[in-house]
Protein backbone atom coordinates (compact mmCIF):
# COMPACT_ATOMS: atom_id res chain seq x y z
CA UNK A 1 0.00 0.00 0.00
CA UNK A 2 2.90 2.34 -0.52
CA UNK A 3 0.94 3.89 -3.61
CA UNK A 4 -1.87 5.35 -1.62
CA UNK A 5 -1.90 8.51 0.03
CA UNK A 6 -1.88 8.65 3.80
CA UNK A 7 -5.04 9.25 5.71
CA UNK A 8 -3.86 11.78 8.59
CA UNK A 9 -5.66 11.32 11.46
CA UNK A 10 -6.20 14.53 13.63
CA UNK A 11 -7.97 15.18 16.32
CA UNK A 12 -9.41 18.96 14.94
CA UNK A 13 -9.70 20.13 11.37
CA UNK A 14 -11.44 22.80 9.32
CA UNK A 15 -14.02 23.33 6.55
CA UNK A 16 -13.21 25.32 3.54
CA UNK A 17 -15.57 26.76 1.72
CA UNK A 18 -15.69 28.29 -2.08
CA UNK A 19 -19.39 29.89 -2.23
CA UNK A 20 -21.79 32.89 -3.11
CA UNK A 21 -22.03 35.28 -0.13
CA UNK A 22 -25.11 33.95 1.03
CA UNK A 23 -24.19 30.66 1.86
CA UNK A 24 -20.66 31.58 3.39
CA UNK A 25 -22.78 33.97 5.95
CA UNK A 26 -25.01 31.14 6.76
CA UNK A 27 -22.06 28.37 7.45
CA UNK A 28 -19.84 31.31 9.28
CA UNK A 29 -23.58 31.78 11.50
CA UNK A 30 -22.98 28.27 12.30
CA UNK A 31 -19.48 28.87 13.34
CA UNK A 32 -17.15 27.30 10.60
CA UNK A 33 -15.03 30.42 10.03
CA UNK A 34 -12.23 30.46 10.80
CA UNK A 35 -9.27 33.29 10.64
CA UNK A 36 -5.41 32.82 11.54
CA UNK A 37 -2.68 34.82 12.45
CA UNK A 38 -1.68 36.20 8.97
CA UNK A 39 -5.63 37.20 8.44
CA UNK A 40 -6.25 34.17 6.60
CA UNK A 41 -9.81 33.04 5.96
CA UNK A 42 -10.73 29.68 5.36
CA UNK A 43 -13.46 30.63 3.52
CA UNK A 44 -13.94 32.50 -0.33
CA UNK A 45 -16.75 34.82 -1.65
CA UNK A 46 -17.19 34.45 -4.53
CA UNK A 47 -19.28 37.30 -6.15
CA UNK A 48 -19.71 38.77 -9.44
CA UNK A 49 -16.31 40.69 -9.24
CA UNK A 50 -14.54 37.31 -8.53
CA UNK A 51 -12.02 35.86 -11.33
CA UNK A 52 -11.11 32.34 -12.10
CA UNK A 53 -7.70 32.88 -10.95
CA UNK A 54 -8.91 33.49 -7.52
CA UNK A 55 -11.03 30.87 -7.56
CA UNK A 56 -8.41 28.63 -8.91
CA UNK A 57 -6.19 29.48 -6.23
CA UNK A 58 -7.80 29.15 -3.40
CA UNK A 59 -9.17 26.09 -4.18
CA UNK A 60 -5.23 24.89 -4.55
CA UNK A 61 -4.40 26.67 -1.37
CA UNK A 62 -7.53 24.83 0.55
CA UNK A 63 -6.25 21.09 -0.89
CA UNK A 64 -3.00 21.65 0.13
CA UNK A 65 -3.06 23.11 3.62
CA UNK A 66 -2.72 20.62 6.35
CA UNK A 67 -5.46 21.75 8.77
CA UNK A 68 -8.24 21.42 6.53
CA UNK A 69 -10.40 18.16 5.90
CA UNK A 70 -13.59 19.03 4.07
CA UNK A 71 -14.06 21.74 1.07
CA UNK A 72 -17.62 22.92 0.33
CA UNK A 73 -17.80 24.63 -3.13
CA UNK A 74 -20.79 25.62 -4.51
CA UNK A 75 -21.43 23.83 -7.88
CA UNK A 76 -21.42 26.21 -10.19
CA UNK A 77 -18.29 27.80 -8.49
CA UNK A 78 -17.08 24.26 -8.95
CA UNK A 79 -18.21 24.82 -12.98
CA UNK A 80 -15.76 27.17 -13.69
CA UNK A 81 -12.77 25.27 -12.28
CA UNK A 82 -13.67 22.14 -13.25
CA UNK A 83 -10.72 20.85 -14.76
CA UNK A 84 -8.84 21.24 -11.47
CA UNK A 85 -12.02 19.45 -9.29
CA UNK A 86 -12.16 16.75 -11.94
CA UNK A 87 -8.39 16.03 -11.63
CA UNK A 88 -8.05 16.14 -7.79
CA UNK A 89 -8.56 12.77 -6.39
CA UNK A 90 -7.19 12.58 -3.03
CA UNK A 91 -9.23 11.17 -0.15
CA UNK A 92 -8.33 14.15 2.25
CA UNK A 93 -9.33 16.75 1.93
CA UNK A 94 -12.77 15.42 0.77
CA UNK A 95 -14.41 17.92 -1.97
CA UNK A 96 -17.80 18.38 -1.86
CA UNK A 97 -19.84 19.93 -3.98
CA UNK A 98 -22.91 21.97 -2.67
CA UNK A 99 -26.25 23.63 -4.46
CA UNK A 100 -26.49 27.50 -4.07
CA UNK A 101 -29.28 29.34 -3.62
CA UNK A 102 -29.27 30.95 -6.93
CA UNK A 103 -27.82 27.91 -9.01
CA UNK A 104 -29.97 24.81 -9.08
CA UNK A 105 -28.55 21.90 -8.31
CA UNK A 106 -27.56 19.46 -11.29
CA UNK A 107 -26.14 15.66 -10.28
CA UNK A 108 -24.98 15.43 -13.44
CA UNK A 109 -22.11 17.55 -12.73
CA UNK A 110 -20.80 16.20 -9.28
CA UNK A 111 -17.45 14.59 -9.97
CA UNK A 112 -18.14 12.27 -7.59
CA UNK A 113 -21.84 11.55 -8.44
CA UNK A 114 -20.95 11.35 -11.22
CA UNK A 115 -18.88 8.45 -10.83
CA UNK A 116 -21.02 6.96 -8.41
CA UNK A 117 -24.07 6.76 -11.91
CA UNK A 118 -21.69 5.28 -14.08
CA UNK A 119 -21.09 2.44 -11.44
CA UNK A 120 -24.80 2.27 -10.58
CA UNK A 121 -25.37 2.15 -14.05
CA UNK A 122 -26.17 -1.62 -14.42
CA UNK A 123 -28.32 -1.55 -11.22
CA UNK A 124 -29.95 2.14 -11.97
CA UNK A 125 -30.72 3.12 -8.46
CA UNK A 126 -29.61 6.56 -9.10
CA UNK A 127 -31.01 7.09 -12.49
CA UNK A 128 -34.35 7.27 -12.12
CA UNK A 129 -34.20 9.72 -8.80
CA UNK A 130 -32.85 12.61 -11.01
CA UNK B 1 -0.75 -17.92 -25.20
CA UNK B 2 2.47 -16.10 -22.60
CA UNK B 3 1.20 -18.05 -19.79
CA UNK B 4 1.20 -21.31 -20.78
CA UNK B 5 4.85 -21.23 -22.34
CA UNK B 6 6.41 -19.01 -18.92
CA UNK B 7 8.20 -21.01 -16.37
CA UNK B 8 10.04 -20.17 -13.65
CA UNK B 9 14.25 -21.19 -14.20
CA UNK B 10 14.76 -23.40 -11.86
CA UNK B 11 16.96 -26.71 -11.60
CA UNK B 12 14.77 -30.21 -12.42
CA UNK B 13 15.20 -31.48 -8.84
CA UNK B 14 13.11 -33.31 -6.32
CA UNK B 15 13.94 -30.58 -4.30
CA UNK B 16 12.57 -28.04 -6.29
CA UNK B 17 9.52 -29.71 -7.13
CA UNK B 18 8.40 -29.65 -3.68
CA UNK B 19 9.44 -25.92 -3.02
CA UNK B 20 7.43 -25.02 -6.31
CA UNK B 21 4.44 -27.33 -5.06
CA UNK B 22 4.45 -25.27 -1.80
CA UNK B 23 5.00 -21.59 -3.54
CA UNK B 24 1.72 -23.17 -5.67
CA UNK B 25 -0.16 -24.13 -1.83
CA UNK B 26 0.78 -20.60 -1.24
CA UNK B 27 -0.42 -18.59 -3.84
CA UNK B 28 -3.81 -20.58 -4.17
CA UNK B 29 -4.29 -19.75 -0.55
CA UNK B 30 -3.51 -16.17 -1.38
CA UNK B 31 -5.20 -16.11 -4.38
CA UNK B 32 -8.45 -17.03 -2.24
CA UNK B 33 -7.56 -14.91 0.53
CA UNK B 34 -7.31 -11.96 -1.80
CA UNK B 35 -10.76 -13.05 -3.53
CA UNK B 36 -12.69 -12.55 -0.40
CA UNK B 37 -11.19 -9.22 0.85
CA UNK B 38 -12.05 -7.93 -2.47
CA UNK B 39 -15.80 -9.48 -1.78
CA UNK B 40 -15.61 -7.92 1.17
CA UNK B 41 -14.67 -4.45 -0.14
CA UNK B 42 -17.48 -4.99 -2.79
CA UNK B 43 -19.88 -5.52 -0.43
CA UNK B 44 -19.01 -2.22 1.76
CA UNK B 45 -18.62 -0.23 -1.25
CA UNK B 46 -22.14 -1.28 -2.75
CA UNK B 47 -23.56 0.28 0.92
CA UNK B 48 -21.87 3.20 0.70
CA UNK B 49 -22.77 3.41 -2.85
CA UNK B 50 -26.28 3.67 -1.77
CA UNK B 51 -25.62 5.85 0.96
CA UNK B 52 -23.93 8.56 -1.05
CA UNK B 53 -26.75 8.99 -3.35
CA UNK B 54 -29.55 8.87 -0.46
CA UNK B 55 -27.61 11.55 1.69
CA UNK B 56 -26.68 13.63 -1.60
CA UNK B 57 -30.67 13.81 -1.94
CA UNK B 58 -31.43 14.87 1.47
CA UNK B 59 -28.26 17.02 1.38
CA UNK B 60 -30.48 19.49 -1.75
CA UNK B 61 -33.13 19.26 1.00
CA UNK B 62 -31.74 20.48 4.09
CA UNK B 63 -29.52 23.69 1.73
CA UNK B 64 -32.72 24.66 0.53
CA UNK B 65 -34.01 24.74 4.15
CA UNK B 66 -31.04 26.29 5.67
CA UNK B 67 -31.42 29.19 2.58
CA UNK B 68 -34.76 29.73 3.41
CA UNK B 69 -34.11 29.60 7.06
CA UNK B 70 -31.16 32.65 6.07
CA UNK B 71 -33.44 34.13 4.55
CA UNK B 72 -36.16 34.58 7.00
CA UNK B 73 -33.30 35.98 9.07
CA UNK B 74 -32.16 38.33 6.58
CA UNK B 75 -36.04 39.81 6.05
CA UNK B 76 -36.04 39.82 10.16
CA UNK B 77 -33.05 41.08 10.88
CA UNK B 78 -32.42 43.31 8.13
CA UNK B 79 -29.85 42.81 5.05
CA UNK B 80 -26.67 44.03 7.05
CA UNK B 81 -26.84 41.45 9.13
CA UNK B 82 -24.04 39.36 7.01
CA UNK B 83 -21.71 42.48 7.68
CA UNK B 84 -22.15 41.53 11.23
CA UNK B 85 -21.15 37.99 10.85
CA UNK B 86 -18.68 38.43 8.57
CA UNK B 87 -17.07 40.69 10.91
CA UNK B 88 -17.06 38.05 13.44
CA UNK B 89 -15.10 35.77 12.00
CA UNK B 90 -12.27 34.98 14.34
CA UNK B 91 -11.62 30.99 15.29
CA UNK B 92 -13.78 28.06 14.22
CA UNK B 93 -16.21 27.06 16.94
CA UNK B 94 -17.20 24.12 14.28
CA UNK B 95 -14.50 21.52 13.78
CA UNK B 96 -13.89 18.69 11.91
CA UNK B 97 -12.29 15.27 13.98
CA UNK B 98 -11.19 12.51 11.76
CA UNK B 99 -10.37 9.08 12.59
CA UNK B 100 -10.04 5.76 10.45
CA UNK B 101 -12.33 2.55 10.24
CA UNK B 102 -10.76 -0.32 9.18
CA UNK B 103 -12.57 -2.38 6.49
CA UNK B 104 -10.63 -5.34 5.68
CA UNK B 105 -7.13 -3.75 6.14
CA UNK B 106 -8.42 -1.12 4.16
CA UNK B 107 -8.39 2.18 6.46
CA UNK B 108 -11.62 4.45 5.68
CA UNK B 109 -11.84 8.09 7.05
CA UNK B 110 -14.45 9.05 9.27
CA UNK B 111 -15.42 12.54 9.90
CA UNK B 112 -17.44 13.98 13.04
CA UNK B 113 -18.25 17.38 13.33
CA UNK B 114 -18.12 18.53 16.51
CA UNK B 115 -18.42 22.41 18.84
CA UNK B 116 -15.21 23.60 20.29
CA UNK B 117 -15.72 26.75 22.59
CA UNK B 118 -19.02 28.88 22.45
CA UNK B 119 -20.16 30.83 19.33
CA UNK B 120 -19.46 34.28 18.66
CA UNK B 121 -22.61 35.16 16.94
CA UNK B 122 -24.42 34.73 19.93
CA UNK B 123 -25.22 38.20 20.38
CA UNK B 124 -26.01 38.42 16.76
CA UNK B 125 -29.51 40.11 15.70
CA UNK B 126 -30.10 41.11 19.51
CA UNK B 127 -32.08 44.26 17.98
CA UNK B 128 -34.18 42.49 16.02
CA UNK B 129 -34.65 39.03 14.90
CA UNK B 130 -32.81 37.36 17.35
CA UNK B 131 -35.03 34.23 17.05
CA UNK B 132 -34.79 34.06 13.34
CA UNK B 133 -30.74 34.08 13.53
CA UNK B 134 -30.87 31.62 15.99
CA UNK B 135 -32.97 29.35 13.95
CA UNK B 136 -30.65 30.03 11.01
CA UNK B 137 -28.01 29.26 12.98
CA UNK B 138 -29.66 25.67 13.98
CA UNK B 139 -30.05 25.09 10.40
CA UNK B 140 -26.81 25.69 8.90
CA UNK B 141 -25.10 23.38 12.00
CA UNK B 142 -27.56 20.56 10.55
CA UNK B 143 -26.72 21.21 7.00
CA UNK B 144 -22.85 20.97 8.02
CA UNK B 145 -23.65 17.77 9.69
CA UNK B 146 -25.18 15.88 6.89
CA UNK B 147 -22.40 17.99 4.96
CA UNK B 148 -19.38 16.22 7.02
CA UNK B 149 -21.45 12.67 6.73
CA UNK B 150 -21.55 13.06 3.04
CA UNK B 151 -17.79 14.08 3.07
CA UNK B 152 -16.83 10.91 4.88
CA UNK B 153 -19.17 8.87 2.77
CA UNK B 154 -17.41 10.35 -0.28
CA UNK B 155 -13.71 9.81 0.75
CA UNK B 156 -14.73 6.41 2.19
CA UNK B 157 -16.08 5.86 -1.60
CA UNK B 158 -13.01 7.29 -3.11
CA UNK B 159 -10.58 5.46 -1.13
CA UNK B 160 -12.43 2.11 -1.86
CA UNK B 161 -12.39 2.49 -5.39
CA UNK B 162 -8.72 2.61 -5.17
CA UNK B 163 -8.59 -0.37 -2.51
CA UNK B 164 -10.80 -2.63 -4.59
CA UNK B 165 -8.46 -1.67 -8.24
CA UNK B 166 -5.57 -2.86 -6.72
CA UNK B 167 -7.05 -5.95 -4.68
CA UNK B 168 -8.78 -7.30 -8.07
CA UNK B 169 -5.53 -6.05 -9.93
CA UNK B 170 -3.79 -8.93 -7.47
CA UNK B 171 -6.38 -11.05 -7.79
CA UNK B 172 -6.06 -11.56 -11.33
CA UNK B 173 -2.14 -11.66 -11.29
CA UNK B 174 -2.13 -14.50 -9.02
CA UNK B 175 -4.92 -16.12 -11.24
CA UNK B 176 -3.09 -15.59 -14.55
CA UNK B 177 0.48 -15.25 -14.13
CA UNK B 178 1.68 -16.62 -10.85
CA UNK B 179 -0.53 -19.19 -10.50
CA UNK B 180 0.37 -21.13 -14.50
CA UNK B 181 4.17 -20.06 -14.15
CA UNK B 182 4.19 -22.17 -11.00
CA UNK B 183 1.75 -25.38 -12.93
CA UNK B 184 4.08 -24.92 -15.76
CA UNK B 185 7.27 -24.99 -13.82
CA UNK B 186 5.88 -27.89 -11.46
CA UNK B 187 4.99 -29.78 -14.59
CA UNK B 188 8.27 -28.76 -16.34
CA UNK B 189 9.71 -30.55 -13.36
CA UNK B 190 7.71 -33.66 -13.33
CA UNK B 191 8.20 -34.43 -16.81
CA UNK B 192 12.12 -33.59 -16.09
CA UNK B 193 12.09 -36.47 -13.16
CA UNK B 194 10.01 -38.82 -15.47
CA UNK B 195 12.52 -38.61 -18.01
CA UNK B 196 15.35 -39.20 -15.90
CA UNK B 197 13.45 -42.29 -14.42
CA UNK B 198 12.86 -43.84 -17.74
CA UNK B 199 16.66 -42.98 -18.74
CA UNK B 200 17.30 -44.90 -15.51
CA UNK B 201 14.81 -47.94 -15.73
CA UNK B 202 16.07 -48.22 -19.63
CA UNK B 203 19.71 -48.48 -17.93
CA UNK B 204 19.26 -50.97 -15.53
CA UNK B 205 17.09 -53.28 -18.83
CA UNK B 206 20.45 -52.75 -20.34
CA UNK B 207 22.78 -53.77 -17.76
CA UNK B 208 20.19 -56.39 -16.43
CA UNK B 209 20.32 -58.06 -20.12
CA UNK B 210 23.96 -57.76 -20.18
CA UNK B 211 24.16 -59.69 -16.73
CA UNK B 212 21.90 -62.28 -18.20
CA UNK B 213 23.57 -63.19 -21.08
CA UNK B 214 26.72 -62.73 -19.06
CA UNK B 215 25.17 -65.77 -16.81
CA UNK B 216 24.15 -67.49 -19.84
CA UNK B 217 27.38 -67.87 -20.92
CA UNK B 218 29.14 -69.08 -18.15
CA UNK B 219 26.32 -71.27 -17.36
CA UNK B 220 27.14 -72.70 -20.47
CA UNK B 221 30.93 -72.93 -20.07
CA UNK B 222 30.48 -74.21 -16.99
CA UNK B 223 27.80 -77.18 -18.63
CA UNK B 224 30.80 -77.30 -21.21
CA UNK B 225 33.41 -77.92 -18.78
CA UNK B 226 31.45 -80.26 -16.45
CA UNK B 227 30.62 -82.53 -19.91
CA UNK B 228 34.48 -82.37 -20.72
CA UNK B 229 35.72 -83.49 -17.41
CA UNK B 230 32.94 -86.30 -17.83
CA UNK B 231 33.67 -87.29 -21.08
CA UNK B 232 37.25 -87.61 -19.93
CA UNK B 233 36.96 -89.25 -16.55
CA UNK B 234 35.21 -92.23 -18.86
CA UNK B 235 37.68 -92.20 -21.55
CA UNK B 236 40.45 -92.60 -18.76
CA UNK B 237 38.47 -95.42 -17.42
CA UNK B 238 38.34 -97.06 -21.09
CA UNK B 239 41.54 -96.09 -21.30
CA UNK B 240 41.72 -94.05 -24.01
CA UNK B 241 42.52 -89.85 -23.68
CA UNK B 242 39.82 -87.66 -24.32
CA UNK B 243 42.10 -85.79 -26.33
CA UNK B 244 42.74 -88.59 -28.70
CA UNK B 245 39.14 -89.53 -28.28
CA UNK B 246 38.08 -85.80 -28.90
CA UNK B 247 40.84 -85.81 -31.81
CA UNK B 248 39.63 -88.95 -33.80
CA UNK B 249 36.02 -87.69 -32.92
CA UNK B 250 36.80 -84.45 -34.50
CA UNK B 251 38.61 -85.48 -37.54
CA UNK B 252 35.95 -88.38 -37.97
CA UNK B 253 33.10 -86.08 -38.09
CA UNK B 254 35.21 -83.92 -40.42
CA UNK B 255 36.02 -86.21 -42.53
CA UNK B 256 33.18 -89.03 -42.89
CA UNK B 257 29.61 -88.34 -41.85
CA UNK B 258 28.90 -91.85 -42.64
CA UNK B 259 30.86 -93.37 -39.56
CA UNK B 260 29.07 -95.15 -37.29
CA UNK B 261 30.01 -96.46 -34.40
Amino acid sequence: MAGRAQIPTKSSALIAMIADEDTITGFLLAGVGNVDLRRKTNYLIVDSKTTVKQIEDAFKEFTTKEDIAIILISQYVANMIRFLVDSYNKPVPAILEIPSKDHPYDPAHDSVLSRVKYLFSAESVASGRR
Amino acid sequence: MSGQSQRLNVVPTVTMLGVMKARLVGATRGHALLKKKSDALTVQFRQILKKIVSTKESMGEVMKTSSFALTEAKYVAGENIKHVVLENVQNASLKVRSRQENVAGVKLPKFEYFNEGETKNDLTGLARGGQQVQLCRAAYVKAIEVLVELASLQTSFLTLDEAIKTTNRRVNALENVVKPRLENTINYIKGELDELEREDFFRLKKIQGYKKREIERQMAAAKEFSEEQFAEKVSLQKGISIKSAHNFLAAATEKDEDIIF
